[in-house]
């Protein structure tokens, strides 16, 4: 019998009712007494050199209340990048500043050149019209390997040249790897893009911001994922505000993927403009201005290469990687290509000698930075296309080639620096010949062929590293923050608790699942628990939730404190019943004295804490309120095995997702309900990059791909159903819930698992083809085969 | 948007009247001008809506001749022709989405003639009369290239009069992001020949693939179409395709919108 | 400024907008029904879809004033009298078929067109049916099985967990 309530059941979305009656908070709908509006002009050039910006007639249009420009930003910091990453020479990497508004030069379509305050949206968007901008075209760099030439033109003029770093991992390794690939009896290479992509939350960015003179406090309504991590930044780094005169608030959210994690030039311009205006100021991205000011996704460029020996023994592996930064450092992009990726190129599989290298590199795009999975749906499309690959040059099953490799017993470390602390891939890969029943598959391409479709079957595997992650390690590898994670609970009087969560749930159910846990640790109710997330004025701290951490690291938080909640309740308990402390149990809601019959309720523990006329005050104060910051002691390593059959159509290239399926290893699972859905969300997401999806910028950095119209998202009827399962679990060894985390995990699988299986379809019919870069277009996929 | 006038009339001769002011600009359900017109790529001074003129909007079926007026929504359109015209209800019952096709509407698509729309496809291939607030216009006359038509300045699509085949059928093959048609070709059999119009491969917009119609004419099978090809050049290619890969797919849906009405 | 007139939820409304106010603008800013939500500007994504006059529209692409006269049903009139979910929201409730939140009143407003029009649909045609309504959150799996459950289909038969 599944549970009905605590752990491992799956309750009712509580949040859901606000949602599904158009009551929930988003930024957008927050609108301020007296508040103005911004229009961003924004670049329509990938790189010039501004030689002036003349606003004198817009500011007489009707409406406008102000217009900013650069010069208004120039005594005020730039927006900082939150990881500097150390070259395979040992030095930093290059970091140029990044301006609110562009400075002396723009260098991307999108750039904001300045910014119209009026008393409408439209108004402002009018009187941008109005300014005139002299603005000399200087050549763009798109193309990455281009952009490294000598004499490309520099997209920062105080940089030496467009390489943001060259990093080498493990350096020290490098030697052996050349040696292994000297000694093997089969190298397999395969050069592949991982393809650009836009995260497209359905919720564009929005930031209000106010200020009151009276206070000298400044407010932030914002759509992220992270408000403290934004009050920190902005605060600290670019409008020079301390914490305690900054709040930020991040309500209701819709959908983030990564995107919505960093600090934006316009958050810090709305929180500067309502100071310097005295108003609220708003600003609500459309659509179109998304696509060319949120922060991309992926665009890597990569050869990798695999050695094995006559048995068919992964011996090394070594990858090169161009990875786009964009025009300025995002506020997490240069870890994405480095620390998230080439510590995850050892994948599932005991390869004793990896060798990563990254360069990083500025183009006058789009800045680039973490796109759901980040760092690791690139190094497991690259390693896990390249066994397909080498499966099919000698001439062996792709499963069994897999099965062969995998890594068997934990802790494993890998040459790639981290330790895998738990894992079963056998089992997963066992699950998914199950699920996917890849017995049937012959039949059903028998029975594809014969309505003149191909059908192919893709399976891969994956691991991953979620629940950043160790504040020390990832101090070492350049992170300029904390990674850990703060709660805060709050008993109230009669029973009733509050939760003050860091962690933000922008769709991952964060109010209904994390007082799961709560409630099963006291044996309370669930409705006695609520969860306050999103605003800094109400939690104490909290580092946001991305890289599928929120329950790893905030709910382990969560944890810590509720035990000290449980301690000294346990404490006022003894006291009541007059008992030994170290003789209370707590269960189902009630103390116990043991081996007694004597019993006190969870509510008369509470209130006694509140109403201490029966209290031992001279060991403990009154109240029942604790804090506990969590710092993970390693990432947590979820782990899986998918399978994806697709039909593709002959004539015309079009490729149909048949079956998906996805066995994971998410170790222990709080809410099944929940997690299915995050998989099959990233299952979507995944899907969407292998078949649809691409940012595509022509030669002279004009977005070509800038709206719906040719962005392709996945619709409803471009997937199935998914067959998901979650049943194996290894719990991670080293946080208190025994939880991996799930969010990214179907992005991160699933891509590889369908280039496979088209590449399989296309072989059926007997075509020489061994890979097609993503997205697999109709277009794409006919130009391979008739190639 | 540019802010602008905005007039609902009820009968024709009033949007007639309010058209001829400067820089006025008919509405018609706005699938497409609304949101060209929220990119500030068109600024009309008067916006003069045809939704509220009941003349010009219904459907009607008599004598081998559908009409539908100019200001019937998609979704309408699919509906009132499913029996009479069942290859032009599932063409109007598959544009855009099922609130678009609420809202766009058959005169405002052909008077936008968007090389990748389909109502354009399915009136060459008919043979279609448009029918305007001034005249009536053959389709072979009508469509003259993207984005471009017969109609002058304040002429209004006031209906379309289709000639019902014996039997056709469109097959749209859909770009994956916009789903507008990649390529979509209406294969359309009268008793004095076939007729073939194909939408968003031409740089030219809709046009008629007359080897095709001449092929089909003697032999109306997928068959006939076999020696034939399209030639890419003049044909449009972008991010969702080449110019080789549109023509390729022209004759692939023509066979397959003749194997359909063979069924 | 022109005087617009409409009933939404079965309320009358009025309100004074400009030619281009967009319906969702009039909703949003001047009623306050900020249920109705914009997704992108190009009339795609559906979160803004409303009924006008019994059928789905995208009120980002009408204006307000085409609207004038009309009966217009949000999200916010969609729970039952008593302020209980309808049918179709319970059933998105009940089968997770909403994460974030933000395109879910367009989903509902077009799943309830869509069980009005054909009460039975099939997983074909439900998923057709959504080709102007985005999701980024769900993968469709949910939504698909949550219209199948609202329609008195058993989901679970044709929709594996």
């Amino acid at each position: 019998m599944p549970k009905d309530h605590g752990i491992g059941a799956s309750p009712k979305r509580r949040e859901d009712l606000r949602f599904l009656t158009g009551s929930g908070r988003y930024t957008d709908d927050i609108n301020l007494r007296g508040q103005a509006y911004v229009h961003f002009l924004r670049s329509d050039m990938a790189h010039g050199k501004i030689n002036g910006i003349n606003t004198r007639m817009a500011e007489e249009m009707p409406g406008v209340i102000r217009i900013f420009t650069g010069a208004d930003f120039e005594g005020i910091g730039g927006l900082p990048c939150g990881w500097q990453v150390t070259d395979k020479h040992g030095q930093p990497m290059q970091e140029p500043g990044h301006p609110v508004l562009a400075q002396g030069k723009v260098r991307h379509v999108g750039d904001p050149i300045a910014a119209v305050v009026a008393e409408s949206r439209e108004q402002a968007r009018d009187a941008a019209e109005a300014i005139e901008v002299d603005i000399e075209e200087l050549p763009a760099v798109i193309d990455m390997k281009a952009a490294l030439e000598d004499g490309a033109a520099l997209v920062h003029d105080d940089l030496t040249s467009n390489l943001c770093y060259d990093w080498g991992f493990v350096e020290e390794n490098k030697a052996a790897v050349e040696e292994a690939f000297q000694k093997a009896a089969h190298v397999t290479t395969l050069e592949l893009v991982n393809n650009r992509l836009i995260a497209n939350p359905m919720e564009p960015r929005v930031a209000v911001g106010d200020y009151d003179r009276a206070d000298d406090e400044s407010t932030l309504y914002t759509t992220s994922q992270n408000p403290h991590v934004i009050r920190l930044l902005m605060g600290a780094f670019v409008l020079g505000i301390p914490e305690h005169k900054l709040r930020v608030v991040a309500p209701d959210v819709g959908g983030g993927f990564g995107t919505k994690i960093f600090h934006y030039a316009e958050e810090a311009f709305c929180t500067f403009a309502a100071k310097q205006i005295n108003r609220p100021v708003k600003w609500t991205a459309s659509r179109s201005e998304a696509f060319i000011s949120d922060a991309h996704g992926r665009d890597h460029v990569t050869k990798i290469q695999l050695a094995l020996d006559a048995d068919n023994n992964f011996t090394a592996l070594r990858t090169d990687t161009y990875a786009n930064m964009g025009a300025y450092l995002s506020t997490f992009a240069p870890s994405v290509p480095t620390w998230l990726h080439g510590t995850l190129m050892a994948g599932n599989y005991k390869t004793p000698l990896v060798y990563v290298n990254v360069k990083a590199v500025f183009t006058n795009t789009v800045p680039v930075d973490a796109y759901r999975g980040a760092g690791r749906p690139e190094a497991t499309f690259q390693l896990e296309r390249v066994i397909d690959k080498a499966a099919l040059e000698l001439g062996v099953d792709p499963i069994a080639l897999r099965r062969q490799n995998f890594i068997t017993e934990f802790p494993y470390a890998t040459p790639v620096a981290v330790e895998y602390d738990t894992g079963d891939y056998h089992a997963t890969m066992d699950k998914l010949e199950e699920i996917a029943d890849l017995k049937g598959f012959a039949a059903r391409r028998a029975e594809s062929e014969t309505r003149g479709r191909l059908r192919g079957l893709g399976i891969n595997c994956y691991i991953e590293a979620c629940g950043i992650a160790p504040s020390n390690l990832v101090g070492q590898l350049g992170a300029r923050a904390g990674l850990y994670e703060s709660a805060t609970v709050r008993v109230n009087a009669t029973g009733g608790l509050v939760v003050m969560t860091g962690s933000h749930s922008h769709g991952q159910g964060h109010e209904t699942s994390f007082p799961q846990v709560i409630a099963e640790m006291i044996g309370i109710d669930e409705s006695m628990v609520e969860i306050v997330h999103g605003d800094t004025s109400k939690v104490p701290m909290g580092m946001g939730t991305y890289g599928s951490r929120s329950l790893a690291v905030g709910g382990s938080a969560m944890v810590r404190a509720t035990e000290k909640i449980i301690k000294k309740a346990k404490k006022i308990a003894a006291h009541l019943m007059e008992a030994s402390e170290a003789d209370i149990e707590l269960k189902d809601g009630q103390f116990s004295v043991a081996g007694t019959d004597k019993s006190v309720a969870w509510g008369d523990v509470t209130l006694a804490a509140y109403v201490p006329h029966n209290y031992p005050l001279d060991e403990i104060e009154p109240g029942l309120e604790e804090t506990a910051f969590y710092d993970p002691a390693n990432f947590t390593y979820p782990s899986g095995a998918y399978a994806c059959e697709v039909e593709v159509d002959p004539a015309t290239g079009k490729v149909t997702i048949e079956r998906f399926s996805a066995a994971d290893d998410f170790g222990n699972i709080i809410n099944p309900m929940i997690v299915t859905g995050q998989v099959h969300g990233g299952i979507g997401q995944g899907i969407g990059q292998a078949l649809l999806e691409g940012a595509v910028y022509d030669e002279n950095g004009q977005l070509l791909s800038a709206s719906y119209m040719d962005y392709a998202m996945p619709r409803a009827s471009d997937v199935p159903f998914y067959t998901v399962d979650h049943s194996c679990q290894t719990p991670c060894t080293h946080n208190p819930l025994g939880v991996k985390g799930c969010g990214e995990a179907g992005a991160i699988g699933s891509p590889p698992a369908v280039v496979n299986a088209v590449v399989d379809a296309l072989r059926s019919a007997g075509k020489d083809i061994t890979h097609i870069d993503m997205p697999l277009s109709p277009a794409r996929v006919w130009a391979a085969m008739n190639g | 948007m540019y802010e602008f006038e905005f007039v609902k009339p009820t009968t024709l001769a009033d949007a007639i009247a309010a058209l001829g002011a400067e820089e006025a600009q008919a509405l018609g359900g706005g699938q497409t001008l609304i949101p060209t017109m929220k990119q500030r790529l068109a600024a009309p001074a008067v916006l003069v809506s045809l939704t509220g003129i009941e003349e010009m909007k219904g459907v009607s079926i008599g004598d081998g001749i559908i009409t539908i007026g100019g200001a019937t929504p998609h979704a309408v359109v699919a509906e009132a022709v499913a029996g009479a015209y069942p290859a032009l209800a599932a063409l109007a019952g598959n544009i855009g989405d099922p609130a678009v096709r609420n809202r766009g509407t058959i005169g405002g698509s052909l008077a936008n003639n968007d090389p990748s729309a389909c109502y354009p496809a399915a009136a060459l291939a008919s043979g279609a009369t448009v029918v305007t607030s001034n005249r009536e216009i053959a389709a072979d006359d009508y469509f003259q290239g993207m984005f471009t038509t017969a109609l002058e300045d304040g002429e209004i699509v006031t209906a379309v009069r289709f000639p019902v085949p014996e039997v056709a059928s469109y097959r749209k093959f859909e770009q994956p992001a916009s789903r507008f048609a990649l390529v979509g070709v209406f294969v359309a059999k009268y008793p004095e020949g076939v007729r073939v119009a194909v939408t968003g491969a031409s740089e030219e917009g809709v046009f008629r693939w007359t080897e095709a119609e001449a092929a089909l004419s003697v032999e109306f099978s997928p068959d006939a179409l076999e020696g034939l090809n399209v030639s890419p050049e003049g044909m449009i290619g972008d991010l969702h395709g080449t110019a080789e890969y549109r023509a390729h797919l022209v004759k692939v849906m023509t066979k397959r919108a003749v194997a359909a009405c063979i069924g | 400024m022109t005087e617009v007139t409409m009933t939404v939820n079965g309320k009358l409304m009025r309100g004074e907008v400009e030619g281009r106010t967009l319906l969702v603008s009039f909703l949003r800013d001047q009623l306050g029904l900020t249920g109705t939500h914009v997704g992108c500007d190009t009339s795609q994504c559906g979160a803004c879809v409303v009924h006008v006059d019994g059928k789905a529209v995208k009120s980002c692409t009408m204006l307000a004033l085409e609207a004038d006269g009309a009966e217009v049903a949000t999200i916010e009139g969609q729970a039952d009298a008593d302020g209980s979910l309808n049918v179709i929201q319970q059933a998105f409730q009940d089968h997770h078929g909403l994460q974030c939140g933000f395109c879910t009143p367009g989903m509902v407003m077009s799943a309830a067109a869509l069980l009005k029009e054909n009460p039975k649909p099939t997983e074909d045609e439900i998923r057709h049916y959504l080709e102007g309504n985005i999701c980024r959150c769900t993968g469709y799996h949910n939504i698909v099985k949550a219209i199948l459950a609202a329609s008195g289909q058993e989901a679970a038969a044709i929709a594996a967990e």
